[in-house]
């Protein structure tokens, strides 16, 4: 086994811009479920729409990068409308089932055969990063990190997924400690005591859900635009739980929190693939074949899963006084 | 009998000199259960009055309707001139009537002074762009804490100011919620069993920061399970049973009022059948 | 990386009608195959090309996914395979110009598409149908009534499914996103009894039934109980049961493998006028009949029954009245699990048996429930009726990849309307 190499391996995980790319779905979790309380399972839709809105608005359209951009995350702002109005009056537990219900109704349309001319069906969609790429100021050569190599693409994406990150965190931070985020800690709280104070409560859960939703619209159109691929098994049930994992992983009431609980996932993740391969190619572990370390790691999500809520739900970087769950 | 309050003399329904809240015919069914049937309600202006009643006689339904938190079958009520009736809770509030719960809802998870400036009405930072204008609410923030401190120290919470309201006692947090309700210096102020599982000590002090909320000029109407707790510091009181309100007038007239006495041997009677039950199955153990 | 991320989206899949193909696929070839060698590719998608009973040979498919592309023309016996290097959706498409003569797509126009889900599993098969369609000149109504008669089964199916999750809630606010992997064990421990073992139906359903209360119970005394105990929050049970769901799941996926497994071949066909379905659905229907009267008589005629419904209610009340709230709890998961079992069996004899069974109808089984109002089972079996409906009868109208949508939306629209579902009560405030 190269230890070196999955090091570097793993290391290269942590600065990833698919890292990014859930880490930006996270930070929009955190303020949906972290600072007001939602219970939203369908954070995979708001990313989906972000993804195939800027595809779409790219590839059918013909519009450039900041156009698309705009439109994805009207796509996903215009959901979160949607969503919000009908279902933020139910209570949490009605509100869990009824995101998770719409979000795999909307995924189910962008996969169905009829529409492929504009959502490509069941394949996706691809190659719509030209007039984002033409962007890239970077000299076109590759550049080496230790055994990785990046390409001059690939470095760009990076830099801009985590810029993202970085700016989506500031805009998170101004927000929680202003009086507007008071109100939403006090929703998290106990919405029917915020309304007797004379706040009009459906209006904040109404802007969380669509800022914490544009936010997973960004994350989508970085997770997307890696690749240039967008396919609807993608956005399945997976997506948001593993964006669950990482939230909870750092701490749902903490904007470091997702950031470093979405580094440390995915470099586990990695380094735990490459350990696992190494032990099956060594023949140490001869119940195994390769393929079904890959189904390990989804089962290791659902172990951390279920032993952070457990025994750590305030996360990593969570107050223990200010541990997330009511009710 | 002859009172100040009371146009005429105090009997069930009667009109008062100057009321603050007017309702009438208001009616909540819940199943085929009716829990308030209200004919004519009037809340005098300035004064304490205390809502009254075994358990089950409606007073938090009516509490909840009143302030927007439940829909009545059918009724209309005004608050200081302004129809009330099918108003959203926070619109209620904002209007300034504000009320407690009955189950203390402090916010664990906020600091006490946090708890406090969220009771302040008028905070342009509430406003989501406004957020990030911080010149913009500065001064403001500035103007709510100064009264937040104000009401924490009169209300004896001054030393818990940074901490969370989970770490608060049972009494602290209903102190909390009392002051919070003060923070937009509302008219009425409507309080459901301040005093439930406040102990003995704290009570007297939480009567006594009702009686100076009256000093202030605030309205108060609070709910309370236990008559003679009343007594003391109410000016009128209302009793409501089954639904209905039975009697009302000064503490000293009410209590001796046999329609009240018989509501409350009404509930007596169910809750000593309540303990002799409980007594049956532990002896059947 | 790439595997992991291009994640698999299991619900809402289109349900591949026919039967299957099984190949003793190996994937032990290396993961990252970049290099275009087919043979160290570790996927596979296949079918046979048949008109009527007649292998057609010759006929060449080709399988495409983004850039990647692959082709294979179909051998004497009409059976191809293609070898594809990573997991996904593949559009598999006919080259209509290599149709022999004498043999013709049923749909010229969109027949000559298919797709291969290869999301989850290392095979899939893709069938596309030549010949008449023998369902052409079918009116309206017969197709209603064969929609009706096959969502009323669906729904009862759901129905059995879903008042295991409904009896939890209500005695003890869980919302359990792991009860889909009971439904997935029921039918592949199903498979298991009956087909691998090949013993009598009635006692592979009994074992099944068995393993999966055995399941239920462990699950509640080793997690529930516990975490109950440490009076741990109701949103954070919800969200330890979707961890446990995964970890579940992927171990089904371990032990028993990715392919979907056919346990009942269809059973014998027969005719009902415009319904055609088979023995065993419609022993399949009775045997689900009787156990929703079972519930209904266990519900409201015995002790236990009644104790459990008063748990629902208030569960403190029910304790100071005496009775035994864990007890209570114990014996409905021992029930909930036993009905989720049978739910197992009847889904997997009908339709067909894979790690994903349960969780593709998890959604539809928490329609049902909220449909009906959180915690009634009367509500859960209403609603489940309901949806099992709208999904059959909405394919005379949308597409068929959308059916389940459709329920959903269903369910939304009815919880704008009536927030406490159909027979939920309105709680109060405060």
């Amino acid at each position: 086994m190269d230890f070196l190499n999955i090091l570097n391996l793993t290391g290269g995980e942590l600065i990833g811009a698919y890292t990014a790319a859930y880490v930006l779905c996270a930070l929009g979790l955190a303020m949906h479920f972290g600072f007001t309380g939602l219970l939203n399972f369908g954070q995979a839709a708001f990313a989906a729409l972000g993804a195939y809105g800027y595809a779409i608005a790219t590839l059918t359209f013909g519009w450039p990068w900041y156009s698309a951009t705009l439109f994805g995350l009207v796509c996903s702002a215009l959901f979160a409308v949607a969503l919000g109005i009908p279902t933020l009056r139910l209570r949490a537990d009605y509100l869990a089932i009824v995101t998770i219900a719409s979000s795999q109704a909307l995924v189910s349309v962008f996969g169905v055969g009829q529409y492929r001319d504009v959502t490509g069906g069941s394949n996706g969609l691809s190659q719509f990063g030209e007039s984002f790429y033409a962007l890239n100021f970077l000299p076109d050569q590759r550049i080496e990190l230790g055994v990785l190599t990046y390409s001059s693409n690939e470095i760009f994406i990076r830099i801009v997924a985590w810029s993202l990150v970085i700016l989506g965190a500031l805009l998170l931070l101004i927000l929680t400690r202003s009086p507007w985020g008071r109100v939403l800690k006090g929703i998290r709280e106990d919405e029917d005591a915020i309304r007797s104070l004379g706040k009009n409560v459906f209006v904040y859960k109404l802007q969380s859900l669509i800022i914490g939703g544009t936010f997973a619209s960004l994350g989508g159109m970085v997770f997307v635009m890696t690749s240039q691929t967008n396919q609807p098994v993608t956005w399945g049930t997976d997506f948001t739980f593993m964006t669950w994992t990482i939230l909870l992983l750092g701490g749902a009431a903490t904007i470091l929190g997702p950031i470093v609980g979405g580094m440390v996932f995915f470099a586990l993740l990695m380094f735990l693939q490459n350990i696992l391969e190494g032990l099956v190619n060594l023949g140490l572990l001869p119940f195994l074949d390769i393929a079904q370390v890959g189904q390990i790691r989804y089962l290791l999500v659902g172990l951390v899963l279920m032993l952070l809520v457990i025994f750590r739900p305030q996360g990593i970087f969570g107050n223990k006084k200010e541990m997330q769950f009511n009710g | 009998m002859a009172n100040s309050i009371s146009v005429g003399a105090a009997s069930p329904g009667c009109k008062k000199v100057d009321p603050i809240l007017v309702a009438d015919n208001v009616t909540r069914q819940f199943g085929g259960l009716t829990a308030v049937n209200v004919e004519h309600l009037e809340i005098p202006r300035g004064l304490i009055t205390a809502l009254i009643g075994p358990n089950g006689a409606g007073k938090t339904t009516m509490f909840n309707l009143l302030t927007g938190f439940d829909e009545p079958n059918s009724g209309r009520w005004t608050f200081d001139g302004t129809d009330l009736a099918g108003v959203a809770p926070y619109k209620v509030a904002r209007m300034g009537m504000i009320r407690t719960f009955q189950l203390t809802k402090a916010l664990s998870l906020l600091t006490v002074i946090d708890n406090m400036r969220l009771g302040a009405q008028d905070q342009p930072g509430e406003g989501f762009i406004q957020s990030f204008l911080r010149p913009i609410w500065k001064k403001r923030e500035a103007q709510i804490s100064e009264r937040a401190d104000e009401l924490l120290q009169r209300f004896k919470l001054d030393s818990k100011r940074e901490d969370y309201a989970a770490s608060l006692s049972g009494g602290q947090r209903k102190l909390l919620e009392m002051a919070r309700a003060l923070m937009s210096e509302p008219k009425l102020v409507m309080l459901d069993e301040p005093m439930a599982g406040v102990n003995p000590a704290l009570t007297q002090s939480l009567l006594e920061h009702i009686k100076g909320l009256k000093n202030d000029g605030t309205t108060v109407l609070f709910v309370e399970h236990d008559m003679h707790m009343v007594r003391n510091i109410a000016d009128w009181v209302i009793v409501m049973a089954e639904g209905k309100i039975v009697a009302e007038g000064p503490p000293a007239q009410v209590m001796k009022d046999q329609a009240v006495i018989d509501a409350y041997l009404g509930a007596h009677a169910d809750t000593d059948l309540g303990t002799v039950a409980i007594k049956t199955i532990k002896a059947g153990k | 990386m790439n595997r992991l991320l291009k994640g698999p989206a299991r619900a809402l899949r289109v349900l591949i009608a026919g039967f299957l193909i099984f190949a003793g696929l190996l994937s032990a070839s290396p993961a990252h195959a970049e290099e275009a060698d087919p043979s160290t590719y570790a996927y596979t998608i296949a079918g046979t090309m048949l008109q009527e009973e007649t292998p057609i040979p010759g006929i060449k498919v080709t399988a495409t996914l983004g850039d990647f592309s692959a082709s294979a023309t179909s051998n004497e016996w009409g059976e191809w395979s293609i070898m594809v290097p990573e997991l996904g959706q593949y559009q598999v498409e006919i080259d209509k110009s290599t149709i022999p003569e004498g043999f013709a797509l049923t749909d010229a126009e969109t027949g000559a598409i298919g797709i291969a889900d290869l999301s989850e599993t290392d095979f899939a098969a893709v069938l596309f149908s030549f010949g008449e369609d023998t369902s052409v000149g079918t009116s309206f109504t017969d197709l209603l009534v064969a929609r009706i008669f096959a969502g009323l089964n669906f729904g009862l199916l759901l129905a059995i499914a879903s008042i295991g999750i409904s009896l939890i809630y209500g005695t003890t606010g869980l919302n359990n996103f792991a009860h889909g992997e009971m439904v997935s064990l029921g039918a592949l421990i199903m498979w298991i009894t009956y087909i691998v073992l090949d013993q009598n139906i009635l006692l592979a359903a009994l074992l099944s039934i068995a393993a999966v209360t055995a399941f239920g119970w462990s699950q509640d005394a080793g997690l529930w109980k516990p975490l109950r105990k440490r009076r741990m929050g109701l949103n954070q049970m919800m969200i330890v049961s979707i961890g446990f769901s995964i970890v579940a799941r992927y171990l089904l996926l371990l032990f028993f493998g990715g392919d979907t497994k056919d346990i009942g071949g269809g059973g014998n066909i027969i005719e009902l006028g415009p319904i055609f379905t088979s023995d065993i659905t419609l022993i399949g229907m009775a045997i689900n009949v009787i156990a929703l009267a079972g519930v209904a008589l266990f519900l409201t005629r015995t002790r236990v029954g009644k104790a459990t419904r008063a748990v629902s209610d208030n569960a403190s009340l029910a304790a100071s009245t005496g009775i035994d709230v864990e007890r209570i709890i114990r014996i409905v998961w021992l029930f909930a699990a036993a009905l989720t079992g049978l739910a197992g069996v009847l889904y997997g004899l009908q339709f067909q048996a894979s790690w994903l069974t349960g969780f593709d109808i998890l959604l539809l089984l928490f329609a049902a429930v909220t449909l009906g109002g959180l915690g009634t089972a009367l509500g859960a079996t209403v609603g489940a009726l309901i949806i099992g409906m709208v999904v059959e009868v909405s394919t005379l109208f949308i597409p068929n990849e959308l059916k389940y949508a459709a329920a959903l939306v269903i369910l939304v629209i009815i919880l704008i309307v009536r927030p406490q579902g159909v027979l939920g009560k309105k709680q109060r405030i405060g």
